[in-house]
């Protein structure tokens, strides 16, 4: 048992070495892409968006709000998730 | 095996070390890399936990008393469920299932927010694996599971027998996984102010790790009062004891944390407040781990005095410094986008919860640390009990249960007068049905509890009209039957009707708490077989004695004296109760020259008799009077001293035949405790209710609804 501990720490520092270096493995250096990390949080607040309207209007519908402030609200938040798509199509 | 752990914790060491560098240098140059490098040491941290945790529990599984650890803290005769269990019964071992939990649930989060929040990640990943080389450094300097002896003992000193119970052993990876889950939050929250996006992306990222934490911590807490409840031996569920506030604090500040995040959410306020709350989250959870450890206050939960104190007060000051540091440099970004519009709103009712929350987590810091505050004001150490506790908390959880009510109905930004009335009608209607029913029934003995009554059964009302409402909406909406409805606006809306049924779920455990505490009928009495005592109208008769050694294969596991009892109320028999004293044998039962010296003289616990219901249980635990069984062990172990084992064993056995048919006397503490189950019932509604609220959507699910608003968005920015 004793010669198999060697074995088996190396073997797992390899894994270890392996994946811990597999990005700096891939090749050239890969320079931060703002646009792609911008895309993808613009798209979690979409969401976040539409799921802030469905809850309005759920609030609406089980008598937390009156249809004219729910009318207003959701004007407000559709504008915002207008405005979250353009920025989205400006992306490209 | 053990040099394999060593070496193991040694790697993740250094895997944590170089993780934080890469990480760090990664979002400086914007090297994407390197940033990938720093989550991929993450994996390798969770990869390397794994492997040494196989190790340290294949040991405990094998008894391989060559590991200190296991010789320590497990035996032959500890049963292998308890075997596998006792890893993390040590300090050691809780400190390296820490850094497992830890790195698996950040592997996880870093894992789902590869692709965004690519500023602030890096950050956080540092963070977190600056967390795991705290810990893996007191495992690998302080604290390490796998130092070895060169001789192994014949047997082990034993797991201690009050943790031989099937709650205890899920309880520890319960309240650690809420610990390591606050972590994340924490972890974000930092990168965030550090990279100066305090916007509410970092939430929505972490959102259900923080859903997941204050689950599994209150899991954990809940746990441990059942353990408290059913193997202590003194009948209660909670005694303000300083681990179990310890584990109470991030749990009431990430409870409040839960429900400001969503008015930070919907409208860009309380940012200051929502990284406050979650940065001293995160510091109160390695509060709570230090204090298990530290020995600074006296508490049934403490591993004991060590000499891991000041590392974590070491932690725990960068952790407030760094904090307050990181908040007051960013406070111009952290101002508020809107003010509050209504004090009638929920934003307003939130900010209510949130100060009756941090209130409570006030009060149990003053009470806990109370005995440190007073030796170093007075150098005497005073400690606050149970009364003191009880007069600053139950007002607040009675405001609390109360707000959890009327949360729910109140709309966003500015609630009308007459939709507030319309939907606190029907609740007020029942809360005052409730009223009129309980003083009719005369339960008038605590006017805190009558209020707790009615203040539940408020938002019990609340909570069923809100769910009817939403069904009838669907149902108009989709044209589905009730059913269909229900499951369809729970799946679309998980998040509200999982919070709903969370607040369901503690109006009901509060119930349970208050009765309990108010109508408890409990008696300390000393019987012997044929007499009978009577306790809150039952009477308890002292049938016969019980003694009996158990064996776990061929070795004595434990003597256990006991006692049957039956129990009736107005004549007629209720249930039989069944209650022991089990005695547990040292490592070493001989060692004294006197087996059953050897035997009485090591642990032993209560198995506690419990008849427990749904509107009352009755719970007794027996201990031998101590004076009479004394006497009979110190005569036998005098006869016996010296002579060969199995002899020894043969007066063992005699003494339990004299228990049994001698009319030995023993003290019982007896309790008639109503609505306890409510406690435990109101525990599981809150977990299904957590359950719903952090599962995520269904992909298609989403997708189509996605679908349909982006229709209706992008016609109309074509009118616009």
């Amino acid at each position: 048992m004793d010669f198999l501990a060697p074995v088996i720490v190396i073997v797992v520092l390899g894994v270890v070495v392996w994946l811990v270096s597999g990005p700096l493995r891939a090749g050239a250096t890969v320079v931060e892409d703002a646009d792609a990390a911008r895309r993808e949080d613009l798209e979690a607040a979409k969401e976040a968006k539409y799921r802030e309207i469905r809850d309005a209007e759920l609030d609406f519908r089980t008598g937390k709000l009156s249809e004219a402030d729910w009318r207003a609200l959701d004007r407000e938040l559709r504008a915002e998730a207008m405005e979250l798509l353009r920025r989205l199509d400006a992306l490209g | 095996m053990a040099t394999v752990g060593q070496a193991c914790l040694i790697l993740a060491l250094l895997t944590c070390v170089y993780g934080i560098v890469a990480s760090l240098y990664g979002a400086r140059a914007g090297r994407r890399d390197w940033v990938d490098s720093g989550r991929r040491a993450v994996y390798a941290l969770a990869f390397l936990a794994i492997v040494s945790f196989a190790i340290l529990v294949s040991a405990f599984l094998r008894s391989d008393f060559h590991y200190e650890v296991v010789a320590t803290h497990s035996s032959t005769t500890t049963p292998a469920f308890y075997r596998a269990a006792a890893a993390w019964s040590s300090q050691e071992g809780s400190l390296l299932l820490w850094v497992l939990l830890l790195s698996l649930w950040s592997s996880v989060v870093l894992f789902l927010v590869r692709r965004h929040l690519r500023d602030v990640a890096p950050y956080a990943t540092a963070v977190l694996l600056g967390f795991g080389a705290f810990f893996t450094g007191l495992l690998v300097f302080a604290a390490t599971p796998f130092k070895t002896m060169a001789v192994a003992p014949p047997e082990g000193t034993g797991l201690d027998p009050l943790l031989r119970h099937p709650s205890m052993m899920i309880h520890p990876p319960m309240l650690y996984s809420g610990y390591t889950l606050w972590a994340i939050p924490f972890a974000f929250a930092v990168g965030a102010l550090i990279v100066r996006r305090v916007d509410a992306d970092w939430i929505r990222a972490t959102r259900r790790f923080a859903l997941a934490a204050w689950c599994f911590l209150g899991i954990g807490i809940l746990l441990g009062a059942r353990w408290s409840y059913a193997e202590l031996g003194w009948g209660g569920y909670w005694a303000w004891d300083p681990v179990e506030n310890a584990s109470l604090l991030p749990w009431l500040t990430g409870t409040a944390f839960i429900h400001s995040v969503m008015v930070q959410e919907k409208r860009g306020m309380l940012k200051v407040w929502n990284v406050s709350l979650v940065l001293a989250t995160g510091t109160l959870a390695v509060l709570g781990t230090f204090l298990v450890r530290s020995g600074i206050l006296d508490s049934i939960h403490a591993f004991g005095a060590s000499t891991l104190g000041a590392p974590f007060v070491i932690l725990i000051g960068l952790m407030i410094a760094g904090g307050i540091y990181l908040v007051v440099s960013r406070r111009a970004l952290l101002a508020s986008e809107h003010k509050l519009d209504s004090l009638l709103s929920r934003e307003a009712a939130f900010l209510g919860n949130n100060l009756v929350l941090v209130g409570l987590a006030f009060v149990v810091f003053w009470g806990t640390f109370f005995p440190l505050i007073s030796e170093a004001v007075t150098g005497t150490k005073a400690a606050v009990g149970p009364p003191w506790f009880n007069r600053y908390t139950v007002p607040l959880a009675l405001v609390l249960v109360l707000l959890s009510g009327i949360g729910p109905v109140i709309a966003w930004r500015r609630a009308t007068w007459a939709n507030a009335r319309r939907n606190l009608l029907a609740p007020t209607a029942a809360a005052l049905a409730v009223l009129a029913a309980l003083l009719a029934f005369g339960v008038t003995k605590s006017a805190t509890s009558l209020a707790m009554f009615v203040f539940a059964a408020f938002t019990v009302a609340v909570v069923v009209q809100e769910f009817a409402r939403g069904v009838a909406a669907r149902r108009a909406m989709a044209r589905e039957g009730p059913l269909r409805a229900l499951v369809s606006l729970v799946q679309r809306n998980r998040r509200r009707y999982g919070g709903y049924t969370v607040h369901l779920g503690m109006a009901v455990l509060f119930v349970g708490v208050a009765a309990s505490t108010a109508f408890q009928h409990a008696r300390d009495v000393r019987l012997t077989p044929g007499t009978t005592a009577t306790v809150g109208g039952y009477q308890v008769k002292y049938v016969r004695a019980t003694a009996r050694p158990v064996y776990r294969g061929e070795r004595l596991e434990r003597v256990a004296l006991g006692a049957v009892l039956d129990v009736r109320k107005d004549g007629r028999h209720v249930t039989t109760l069944r209650t022991e004293r089990g005695y547990y044998p040292s490592a070493a039962p001989f060692a004294s020259g006197s087996l059953i010296r050897g035997i009485f003289d090591g642990d032993a616990t209560s198995e506690v008799g419990m008849k427990a219901g749904l509107t009352r249980d009755l719970w007794t635990a027996i201990q031998p009077d101590p004076e009479y069984l004394n006497k009979v062990i110190d005569a036998t172990a005098a006869k016996t001293a010296g002579k060969p084992p199995a002899q020894q064993a043969q007066a063992v056995g005699r003494l339990l035949s004299v228990y049994r048919q001698g009319a030995f006397p023993a003290q019982f503490r007896i309790i008639s405790s109503p609505l306890v189950s409510w406690i435990w019932l109101g525990g599981i509604i809150v977990f299904a209710g957590g359950l719903i609220a952090l599962w995520p959507a269904p992909d298609a699910a989403r997708r189509r609804v996605t679908a349909g608003y982006a229709a209706r968005v992008a016609r109309e920015l074509g009118r616009a």
